[in-house]
């Protein structure tokens, strides 16, 4: 049997909204997989650490705030520095139609927008991960 | 897409059970003098005036801010000639969580979220020709609202406006942070005594200013039940009372000035319920638990604001649609004052034409549909009796296991409170996805083609607009006389003395926010919740 995949879901910046971060870290864990949930206002060095140091196979940032276009390519940075780019990398959030572009050129897999399904965001996180 | 009505549950958006048609057999527990008092008779079911909206419309205030000072001064002065009958102020995240624009932690947050407000001189410019006097404001700001309130109130000094005068409400409900909305700075137990701080300063000094807006907006948008909210929200109120008291103060002498602020959610009836069972149980609470004589203080007042998770992102002018029922439900559930949310709020902070239409929606509910000549025109409905009487038990029975816990204070340092509301979003969430629950354009009535609608942006030089500001403050100022105000308010914070008259020194000598809140934080040390899933 595959061991179970590993993710770190992360709520970056000062914003405490996080009811979207907890309902996705439920429904990945449900759907079977291993969850670490960083808690709250976490800097870009913190996550990527946590990420390292769990071991996970998917980094999940949770953004509503409108100051993603100052984190997410500063995790991204870290984890090229750190060797760490074969991490997936997915956004959900508030998050316009040109940045989520502008970010999956930076390496994010994926943008999830307000509407996204649990469906739709568990199905990703699986098949991102090699079997 | 087809959507098949018969396979779903009918259940309330809290996912309360509902009978296909309710008549006098389900109202037989109804005590009509107990339960049906008139408009503006103890306990206020039906309203807490007599004439309710004839008397005096509710005031529409809608709550704004962003980027810098000078550009949310020109906002408000758009949104007073427009009709608006108040103003209500939007802080950005690093003011809210007490950090100055030049922070390492304000870097991409400043202005986003709200209006970037970091010294007394921000305040002035917010305020720049409009009369304190005159308008009343309200001002969403929790953690640091007592440095927040203290910079308004020199405004108002030097604006020549007597304190005494001043009308207007800062949110300062710190319980609900650690509940639902999570901006905290520091722990529980130092929090509730500079709240307590503002409730005692204001009973000696500002007799007309709402200290407190107790708050369920928040803990409903974090994904609870609408009793959820209602149960949280006036156990919240019950603390800060006790606490209010173990100070030494009289009931009568603050309790009139405490006022709430609840969601206004699209499940119409099982919100005019939860507005009508708050009156209630609230006036029971503050007479019968406090021993509170004046009648004011029996009256739960209440501002009302659309439900903001609600809106979606997908198909946005149907947002205006959601939130004229939810507004019509605020309006018949006899709110006080009201915030009805833009239609493109579910991407950004809203733009001046949506703004415009949010407000005009309330005034076409004033002044047009004919609601506001009756006061609690759906009272004596079979269903809305039978969900008001549910809601209010249901709610008694959540502050009923507060109180056995010890408090909310305990009720929050066991997560209790924390995790009825993630489970509640939980279901909510699952129901949605299964298809129990529709949202129009997101799982149900989807269309493949959308307009892209008009999205307010950000001056990204806001941050430097706003550094460059601070910079030049901190040479300008006479900064022996601000380390010295800092160093009082320290010695006052390390003991049981009121903070604001230090809080206000301070503020005059232009320390800025960061800096006052720096000062408590040596002082009472930060928060960090334990993070649960």
């Amino acid at each position: 049997m595959t061991p179970p995949i590993r993710v770190l879901v992360a709520k970056p910046g000062l914003d405490g909204h996080d009811r979207g971060a907890k309902i996705i870290a439920r429904a990945l864990r449900d759907a079977g997989m291993e969850v670490i949930y960083t808690g709250l206002r976490q800097t870009p060095e913190m996550i990527v650490n946590a990420a390292l140091q769990e071991d996970v196979q998917v980094i999940g940032l949770s953004i509503l705030s409108g100051a993603h276009n100052a984190i997410v390519p500063r995790v991204m940075e870290l984890l090229h520095e750190k060797d760490m780019a074969n991490v997936k990398v997915i956004v959900g959030g508030i998050i316009p139609d040109e940045d989520a572009a502008d970010l999956k050129r930076q390496g994010v897999a994926a943008v999830f927008q307000p509407g996204a399904s649990l469906e739709e965001i568990v199905d990703f996180v699986r098949s991102s991960v090699p079997a | 897409m087809k959507v098949s009505t018969a396979a779903r549950p009918f259940t309330t958006i809290s996912g309360v059970p509902i009978e296909p048609l309710y008549g006098p057999e389900q109202l037989a527990d109804l005590d009509p003098a107990r339960d049906l008092t008139g408009p503006g008779q103890f306990p206020y079911t039906r309203g807490i005036h007599e004439t309710m909206y004839r008397g005096k419309l509710w005031t529409m205030r809608q709550f704004s801010g962003f980027a810098t000072p000078e550009e949310t001064n020109r906002r408000y002065q758009y949104l007073l000639e427009q009709g608006q009958t108040g103003l209500s102020v939007a802080f950005d995240l690093p003011t809210l969580m007490g950090y100055d624009a030049d922070h390492a932690l304000a870097e991409g947050e400043v202005g986003k979220c709200g209006v970037a407000i970091s010294s007394l001189e921000d305040m002035e410019t917010l305020f720049r020709g409009i009369p304190l006097s005159d308008v009343t404001v309200s001002m969403t700001i929790n953690s640091p609202a007592a440095v927040l309130w203290a910079m308004y109130l020199v405004v108002a000094e030097k604006q020549g406006a007597a304190w005494e005068k001043l009308s207007g409400t800062i949110q300062n409900d710190i319980l609900k942070e650690y509940i639902a909305q999570k901006e905290y700075i520091f722990p529980p137990r130092p929090s509730m005594r500079l709240v307590t701080d503002t409730i005692e300063f204001s009973a000696r000094h500002t007799p007309r200013f709402n200290p407190i807006s107790i708050s369920g907006y928040h803990i409903r948008e974090a994904g609870s039940t609408a009793v959820q909210e209602l149960a949280f929200t006036l156990r919240d109120g019950i603390e800060y009372v006790e606490w209010a008291l173990e100070r030494g103060l009289a009931v009568d002498d603050f309790a009139p000035r405490l006022s709430f602020f609840f969601n206004a959610h699209s499940d119409f009836f099982e919100e005019i319920a939860k507005y009508r069972a708050a009156r209630k149980i609230w006036a029971n609470v503050m007479r019968d638990r406090f021993g509170a004589t004046d009648e004011r203080s029996w009256k739960l007042r209440f501002h009302a604001q659309t439900a903001g998770c609600s809106l979606t992102w997908q198909q946005p002018y149907n947002n205006i649609v959601r939130t004229t029922i939810q507004a019509l439900a605020a309006v018949m559930g006899g709110c006080q004052s009201l915030h009805t949310n833009s239609l493109d709020e579910a991407y950004a902070l809203p733009s001046e034409h949506a703004v415009t239409i949010a407000l005009r929606t309330q005034q076409v509910i004033a002044h047009e549909s004919g609601v506001t000549a009756a006061a609690d025109p759906l009272g004596g409905s079979y269903f809305l009796e039978r969900l008001t009487l549910d809601t209010e038990s249901a709610a008694r029975d959540y502050i009923r296991r507060i109180d056995e816990m010890g408090g909310m204070i305990a009720a929050i340092e066991t997560n209790f409170p924390q995790r009825e509301i993630a489970n509640a979003s939980y279901e909510y969430q699952k129901a949605v996805e299964r298809g129990d629950k529709i949202i129009v354009g997101v799982n149900a009535f989807q269309s493949d083609h959308e307009d892209a609608i008009e999205i307010l942006q950000i001056d990204p030089l806001a941050q430097k607009h706003q550094a460059g500001k601070l910079a030049a403050l901190r040479t300008s100022r006479n900064n022996g006389r601000v380390r010295a105000s800092l160093d009082a308010l320290r010695r006052a914070a390390e003991g049981t003395e009121n903070t604001m008259p230090f809080i206000l020194d301070a503020v005059r000598a232009y320390a800025t926010l960061g800096e006052i809140c720096d000062a408590l934080r040596e002082v009472f040390g930060s928060h960090q919740e334990t993070s649960l899933v």
